[in-house]
């Protein structure tokens, strides 16, 4: 490891300036050869990068027991067992490739991330991601009260544990939940207020996560949304910028459908102005992508990027729905209680934030997202949220071949043949049923 | 019939239970849906309790296999939950394909049906157990 002390939100930081999208994978292997391998690939990649730890779903569930059999077994697992391999054993993984010319950052979704935190602290890291709410509600059983408690922990874990020099580095998973079909308004709110919560808890460095969804116009929109609301909520001298998410439902079929949606998203947070991009494969609706997929994907959105131009005059509204909205959802929540964590505890409680299509037992369940004739997502129903839903759209029932065409509706597009950002009419093919038990793998 | 609907233990994913959900609820069926990341006790536990005629395992995440191989067995093991039919569909492991070796020991754990991705074999399965039902 290089003696000076990489920063992940100053790497961001200083590539912005240059012009330069900062790019990363979603990469992890069991196997501490073939984590490095990736990283190593990487970081040779012709663009911009970033590393990656991504952590595999025993640990992320805090079942070590399951993890360390799993590695003693030779099963292959879904990610790096941080918290399983030795902290010496991830030394040598990142040895002469971590450095202050290539962070690199630990990804999980864990609601109890002790265990995360602290393993990668103990192998000299310092950047990570997650949130109270965002690696809750959508993808567990934690009870909401508890993840809310163990991120206060994390959060200070993570502040406290730095080496000196460090700035140890929070991402919020808020503007993703559940991946795809929740209108924007409540993913640019979720996205503010826990790093509202990080900034709260120690952290001077985070980011602030969107989703591409599945308008270019509205996304944009909503990215500026939320650099807005950042600036207007994050604590002065608190570092941050947005990283966007390519695609992150059902993804096309087709290798060119899943190119030209990944250089959608290149383009788009070029446009909007995010400092970082977490790529998608053309493998990924099939099976966990190889490293050579992924480097592929790192330089093709790189490639993307770089063809963009600087950006762009507005084409969104910055006053628009997606800020309105979003502001209403932060205001609601902050304006709860000053405890933050009690806040968001009471907010899930009363549904005043309620994630459609989340089957967690702390959400209410009474929102619902659909995407409208012109393609943007907006709200059928919003519960008991203070947000206004358009009142035709809630009448259909929900059923199963509707959800799977709103599901397929992103991938559809951009696998018929068709232009850019606006490929084909969502007529016909983008509408066909597909026999699948499990439908997506986000 | 009524249906029990779960993830796996070490899976979080949920659009898979949300449509299951709706696709099993249009074939006339009721749903009980136990939701993500559902071990092994927690579904015999939830069997034991909700009394389903079928038990539907989905996973995602590429450790169906192994996740799905625990709970088949710890069912079996639970003596009143022997004779349930149990079907697990959706991803066995991390590599995209199909290990017949991974269907094998988990049909000699009892899972009566290992289905993939495929739906159309889990309409069939479904419909073959409800006439079974039916006495001729």
């Amino acid at each position: 490891m290089t003696a000076h002390v990489p920063t992940f939100g100053g790497f961001v930081a200083a590539s912005a300036a240059a012009g330069r999208l900062v790019v990363q994978p979603r990469m992890g292997f069991g196997d501490p050869d073939r984590m490095r391998a990736g990283l190593g690939r990487t970081k040779a990649a012709t663009a911009r990068t970033a590393g990656t730890l991504t952590v595999d779903s025993y640990t992320r569930v805090n079942d070590l027991a399951g993890a360390l059999a799993a590695v003693r077994e030779g099963t292959g697992l879904n990610g790096y067992p941080i918290a399983t391999h030795s902290p010496d054993t991830t030394r040598e993984v990142l040895d002469g490739l971590y450095g202050a010319d290539f962070p690199v950052q630990v990804r999980h979704g864990s609601a109890r991330p002790d265990a995360i935190i602290r393993a990668l602290a103990a192998a000299g890291l310092d950047a990570t991601e997650g949130g109270p709410v965002s690696y809750c509600l959508p993808y567990g059983r934690t009870p909401l009260r508890d993840s809310v408690a163990a991120w206060e922990r994390a959060c200070e874990l993570l502040a406290e544990g730095a080496r000196p020099g460090a700035v140890p580095h929070l991402e919020s998973f808020g503007g993703c939940l559940l991946g795809q079909l929740c209108p924007p308004g409540l993913l640019v709110a979720m996205s503010v207020l826990e790093c509202v919560f990080f900034a709260r808890h120690g952290l001077r460095s985070v980011s602030l996560s969107y989703a591409q969804q599945t308008d270019a116009v509205q996304d944009e929109e909503a990215l500026r949304a939320l650099h807005r609301l950042a600036g207007e909520f994050l604590p002065a001298g608190v570092d941050h910028h947005v990283v966007l998410y390519t695609y992150m439902g059902v993804f096309p079929h087709t290798e060119r459908g899943a190119t030209r949606l990944l250089e959608a998203s290149a383009r788009l947070a070029i446009r909007s102005g995010a400092g970082r991009l977490i790529v998608k494969t053309a493998a990924e609706a099939h099976r966990i992508p190889t490293v050579e997929e992924n480097v592929r994907a790192l330089e093709t959105a790189a490639a993307a990027a770089a063809l963009a131009g600087p950006p762009e005059p507005l084409a969104a509204d910055p006053d628009g729905e997606v800020y309105q909205e979003a502001r209403t959802l932060v205001e609601t929540v902050l304006g709860l209680h000053p405890d933050l964590s009690r806040a968001l505890n009471e907010a899930f409680a009363r549904g005043l934030l309620d994630v459609p299509f989340c089957l967690h037992p702390d959400n209410a369940g009474r929102s619902l997202g659909f995407i409208d004739p012109g393609g943007r997502l907006r709200w059928a129903r919003t519960g008991a949220m203070p947000i206004r839903a358009d009142p035709a759209a809630g009448a259909a029932p929900l059923t199963s071949s509707g959800l799977i065409a709103a599901l397929w509706h992103v991938a559809g597009r951009y696998d018929l043949p068709g232009d850019d950002d606006a490929p084909g009419e969502d007529e016909g093919g983008g509408r066909r049923e597909r026999p699948v038990v499990a439908p997506l793998t986000v | 019939m009524k249906i029990l609907l779960s993830g796996t233990a070490s899976d979080s994913h949920t659009w898979n239970l949300v449509f299951l959900r709706l696709f099993l609820e249009e074939q006339g069926h009721e749903v009980v849906g136990l939701g993500p990341c559902v071990d092994a006790e927690l579904l015999a536990a939830g069997c034991l309790g909700h009394r389903p005629d079928m038990v539907v395992l989905s996973s995602v995440n590429g450790h169906g296999y192994r996740d799905g191989l625990a709970a088949v067995r710890r069912l079996r093991a639970e003596p009143a939950l022997a004779g349930l039919p149990v079907v697990l569909g959706g991803k066995l492991g991390i590599a995209g394909h199909r290990q017949e070796t991974e269907v094998t020991a988990l049909t000699e754990a009892g899972c009566d049906a290992v289905l993939g991705e495929d739906l159309d074999a889990l309409r069939g399965f479904l419909a073959a157990r409800a006439r079974r039902e039916v006495p001729a």
